[in-house]
């Protein structure tokens, strides 16, 4: 294989907005090589395409380098950089025909007139569009402008061809068309892309490389093999494609706990770590009860064409299936999934979190046990009413059954107590780990849902206890479902 | 009977045949006959072979044309300006712009007249100029909120386009912003040059002795010769048609994009 050279770099490269102090992309570090397929993935608002417009030109990076062939480009306009954007609503000059909005960086160079018809003839036979010289920007559809728009970037033949979001505006199947037709076109070209996506799928088909981002920094830099099968931390796993996310623990070699249940895994920790494991809904078998590792009920099944999505119940925890045999709602299976399937990672946190229920009066109950807060107090701008019902900021009332808080609570603010009525939530001690000055414990309780409790105290394990939670070490996040 | 909903339109209809209509039809009338009733086409040729006749026309031209260029000249900066600024207060600037609209036009004629009285000494001097800033004064507004609108509607990824091919901020606004900015420049020039063709109060109040067509108008009228009034009238509209229907053209040619208020 030939050895690529890096085409651009970018060095510590930080954005923070003027007018309103926001920081759009913070610290991103980064290397393309010449004729890679890069691709920026995010949701909206990650500060993908802020960084694509600072290697345009377009934004000044606050901080930080661009370096293209080795040279800083920070200082140069976008006119002078030899790099070409094809633009998320495509802007093709509406007063322009499309030969002269082809023609218009090439003529912007003063390039000789037969020249540049014979490239603009040759790059719209490229993006198949032969013969459409004559033809006015408003009379072409929405896949027809794409293609124009591309040729427009393309006929300057770019060292770099920037790509924001030229996808979104397009319906599902040209979409998927022109997906495999910029990947032909990058082959054949050899130019450097660099593509700007919130589609997963997307960046997936396309891409020789990925940067996945997030809130301006970068999560993980990787081929869309590495970033699918193995990725760093749960935010990656859970954009990347649909994932099971559960928090859990190590509890032996090779072995984890969580949702519920302990697995064989390939990945290994020391006893004791706190986990985030993630199972794709692919991986993810129905057994007969009792053959699976744990043990749910079917709670929802939708047909998806070539598969079904089954949500099953397990205590607390839902697990979402894609399987090609059907499930009945309200059968109980066993699941189970292959070791090699488990992704562990580390947990990033050992917080605690639960979902609590608002009750008929529009009080916060868990297990049955009222949390002794009330919804006004934790949901901003809330309001009860008159008639006991408590309505949000919007004036949309909190419908019980529609509306859940997710209650987080740290390992050490949860104390365990041999009163189990005492507890808002009661279990046993399935394992411990002596952390140096404390222990962790996971609780494992009735409801499914596993409790980690750092005490300082030393318990037995399958002890009953109960969980005392002060309200006041408690944050709470309104989810609507 | 029952109802239809076309008759909703009468109300409409009636104002159109009375005050559109009908008053068309009379200047029609008396364009073509003279004082016993009958047809002639005596109006029609006085006003083309009267010298001052024709020199007003030609001086009206001038002046509306003069002020049309510099009251483009003077909005398109500002709108430009406004309308590409990330200024948060980009609002209130042009409401500033367009602030003089609300106060009583007479009252603003007098107080530049003031003014101008002071700078110049005595307003008769220079009619011409007089002519051209009182006019600008009270159209400027005209001009620019057209402007405003077209240019602020710009797609901000076109000039973001045009830079990546390669034009430097010159070459962008020529060759992008500007043509896209032709309807804009297109309202605003037809609603500046248009009242300034007739209007002949600012120049009255601005105690400017030279006629414009307006003025000629109005001392026909006043003279009690309405076939004459009525034949340059129409003469003045047919020429607005023209106009209008001119530059109506050009913007169809240059985009759909319809530029108003």
């Amino acid at each position: 294989m030939e050895k690529k050279d890096t085409i651009i770099e970018l060095r510590g490269v930080s954005k923070v907005f003027e007018d309103n102090g926001f920081k759009a992309v913070d610290n991103f570090n980064l290397e393309v090589k010449r004729g890679e397929f890069v691709t920026f993935l995010g949701p909206s608002g990650c500060g993908k395409t802020t960084t694509l417009r600072m290697i345009a030109g377009f934004d000044k990076p606050t901080e930080g380098d661009i370096l293209l062939n080795g040279e800083s480009i920070v200082g140069l306009p976008p006119y002078r950089r030899p790099i070409n954007t094809v633009f998320q609503r495509y802007a093709l000059f509406p007063h322009m025909n499309v030969f002269d909005n082809i023609a218009f960086g090439l003529r912007q160079k003063k390039t000789a007139k037969d020249v540049i018809v014979r490239k603009v003839k040759h790059v719209l036979e490229l993006v198949d569009l032969e013969g459409f010289e004559e033809r006015g920007i408003g009379t072409l559809s929405g896949g027809q402008q794409q293609r124009i728009a591309i040729a427009r970037a393309l006929v300057n033949e770019p060292e770099i061809l920037l790509l924001d979001e030229p996808l979104g505006a397009l319906d599902l199947k040209m979409r998927k068309e022109m997906q495999l037709e910029l990947k032909s076109m990058h082959d054949k070209l050899g130019i450097t892309f660099i593509y700007v996506t919130h589609d997963q799928e997307e960046a997936l088909t396309m891409s020789d490389k990925i940067v996945v981002m997030s809130e301006g920094r970068t999560q993980q830099i990787g081929t869309p093999e590495d970033i699918y099968n193995e990725p760093v931390n749960a935010f990656v796993a859970d954009f990347i494609g649909e994932s099971n996310i559960f928090n859990g623990m190590m509890t032996g070699h090779l072995k984890a706990r969580f949702c519920g249940g302990e697995f064989s895994c390939v990945d290994d920790y020391e006893e004791g770590t706190h986990i985030t494991a993630v199972v794709r809904p692919e991986d993810v078998e129905i057994t007969k009860p009792g053959e699976g590792t744990i043990t749910g009920v079917v709670d929802s099944v939708i047909f998806k064409g070539i598969h079904y999505e089954i949500t099953v119940l397990s205590g607390r925890n839902e697990i979402v299936i894609q399987t090609v045999r059907n499930a009945t709602v309200g059968d109980r299976v066993g699941l189970r999934v292959d070791p090699e399937n488990i992704h562990i990672m580390l947990a990033e946190d050992h917080t605690n979190k639960f979902y609590a229920d608002i009750n008929p009066d529009f009080r916060l109950e868990y297990n049955g046990h009222r949390i002794e807060t009330s919804l006004t107090k934790i949901i901003r701008g809330s309001k009860r009413r008159e008639d006991g019902t408590v309505v949000d900021a919007a004036g949309e009332v909190l419908e019980p059954g529609r509306v859940r808080i997710l209650v987080s609570i740290q390992p050490q603010d949860i104390e365990m107590t041999d009163d189990q009525d005492a507890g808002l939530v009661q279990g046993t001690i399935s394992n411990l780990i002596y952390k140096g000055d404390h222990y962790s414990y996971i609780i494992h309780t009735e409801l499914e849902q596993d409790f980690v409790v750092d005490d300082e105290d030393l318990w037995n394990m399958d002890d009953r206890v109960g969980l005392l939670m002060p309200v006041d070490k408690m944050t709470f996040t309104l989810k609507r479902k | 009977m029952a109802f239809s909903r076309k008759s909703l339109g009468i109300p409409y209809a009636v104002f159109l045949v009375v005050f559109v209509a009908a008053p068309l039809l009379f200047l029609f009338y008396y364009a073509f006959t003279d004082g016993q009733g009958q047809f002639t086409m005596q109006n029609l040729l006085h006003f083309f072979t009267d010298p001052n006749t024709l020199g007003t026309l030609y001086y009206s031209f001038s002046i509306a044309i003069v002020t049309t260029v510099v009251c483009l000249l003077l909005a398109y900066p500002v709108a430009y300006i406004l309308a590409t600024s990330r200024l948060r207060q980009r609002s209130v600037i042009l409401m500033l712009f367009v602030m003089p609209m609300w106060i009583n036009f007479s009252l603003r004629i007098t107080a530049l007249k003031e003014i101008l009285n002071v700078l110049e000494g005595n307003l008769a001097m220079y009619p011409f100029l007089n002519a051209v800033i009182g006019m600008t004064y009270d159209f400027l507004p005209f001009m620019i909120l057209p402007l405003y609108t077209t240019i602020s509607r710009l797609d901000g990824a076109l000039r973001e386009a045009a830079m990546d091919l390669g034009a430097n901020d010159v070459q962008t606004f020529l060759r992008v912003t500007l043509p896209l900015s032709v309807p804009g420049i297109i309202s605003g020039v037809s609603m500046v040059f248009l009242p300034a063709m007739t209007n002949y109060v600012v120049l009255d109040m601005l105690y400017n002795s030279t006629y414009i067509m307006g003025s000629l108008i109005g001392s026909y009228f006043a003279a009690y010769n309405w076939h004459g009034g009525s034949m340059i009238s129409l003469i003045l509209l047919a020429m607005i048609c023209l106009f209008t229907l001119l530059s109506g053209s050009v913007e169809e040619e240059g985009s759909a994009r319809g530029a108003l208020l």
